[in-house]
């Protein structure tokens, strides 16, 4: 039961991420990350991370991609593109070079361990309790200025969206050439 | 546990060189912001993983971090793309090359 579910959500995940990479449509391709979101979230569900699998489902799939999905239609880019038009000389060769680099080179280090180094440093993940209380647990008391800084960090980037999309009209630093 | 977690380390490896590769290939600014978040969402998978093999809440804890500095990646990238498109409509990231002011 548990190889079926891996199996499947991860069959999801992958079509998902070459339906992002392969589609020639903005908005195809925002919906194949909304399945590989939720291929991912099930993985998540399956390693009993349910906290993180809820939020995965409402930040990433919910308010991400129709954050994604508003923008494509705020400026009307939903029309199809050429994949296969290349313009810079080689960069699809090399692209693809690097690429099975990359997971030939993960595969061959992982032949010697997945996994080395002390267990259960900041609190157990299994045992009594459910996930979202060993979640807050730790989030509350070890991560917790951690936690206080991704607030502030928050705001500075809610500040910087408005300061980049801003509309000056007055011809300030940004929209200046637009006229 | 019957899974064994290599298998979700091998997924989220290919997810990843998946992410790398649109976003090598791919020319839509939107859509390489897509390839970064399925980078984002693989290492995810990888930390959640690992919360399991080792026994340790801390790399779930990782994971919210991870959302959260996404969440914040993903507002800043669209309003900087907003921005580009209101002084000219492409969203074609190699006629993006002036940095003039």
């Amino acid at each position: 039961m548990d190889w079926v579910v891996f199996v499947v959500a991860a069959a999801a995940c992958l079509a998902g991420a070459l339906g992002v990479v392969l589609a020639s449509h903005p908005v195809h391709s925002a919906l194949m990350l909304v399945m590989t979101l939720f291929g991912v979230a099930v993985l998540f569900v399956a390693q009993e991370a349910h906290f993180l699998a809820a939020v995965q489902v409402i930040v990433y799939a919910g308010a991400i991609v129709v954050l994604f999905l508003f923008v494509i239609m705020l400026l009307g880019v939903d029309r199809t593109e050429n994949v296969r038009a290349e313009r810079l000389p080689g960069q699809r060769p090399i692209a693809y070079l690097a690429g099975a680099g990359v997971i030939a080179g993960i595969f061959l280090l992982a032949r010697t361990a997945w996994v080395s180094g002390a267990e259960s440093v900041a609190g157990v993940a299994d045992g009594p309790g459910s996930n979202v209380e060993k979640v807050a647990r730790s989030l509350f008391t070890r991560y917790l200025l951690a936690f206080e800084m991704t607030s502030v960090l928050l705001v500075i980037a809610v500040v910087g969206a408005v300061v980049l999309a801003r509309h000056s009209p007055s011809g300030g630093v940004h929209g200046s050439e637009e006229s | 546990m019957s899974v064994p977690g290599a298998w979700y380390l091998g997924l989220a490896a290919m997810l990843f060189t998946i992410g790398g590769v649109g976003l090598l290939i791919r020319r839509n600014v939107l859509i390489m912001f897509m390839c970064v978040e399925l980078m984002l969402n693989a290492v995810n998978l990888t930390f959640v993983t690992y919360a399991r093999m080792m026994n340790d809440i801390g790399g779930q804890v990782v994971v919210f971090f991870v959302l959260v500095v996404a969440a914040a990646e993903v507002v800043v990238g669209l309003a900087i793309i907003v921005s580009i498109f209101r002084r000219r409509a492409d969203a074609t990231a190699d006629d993006i090359s002036l940095l003039r002011g």
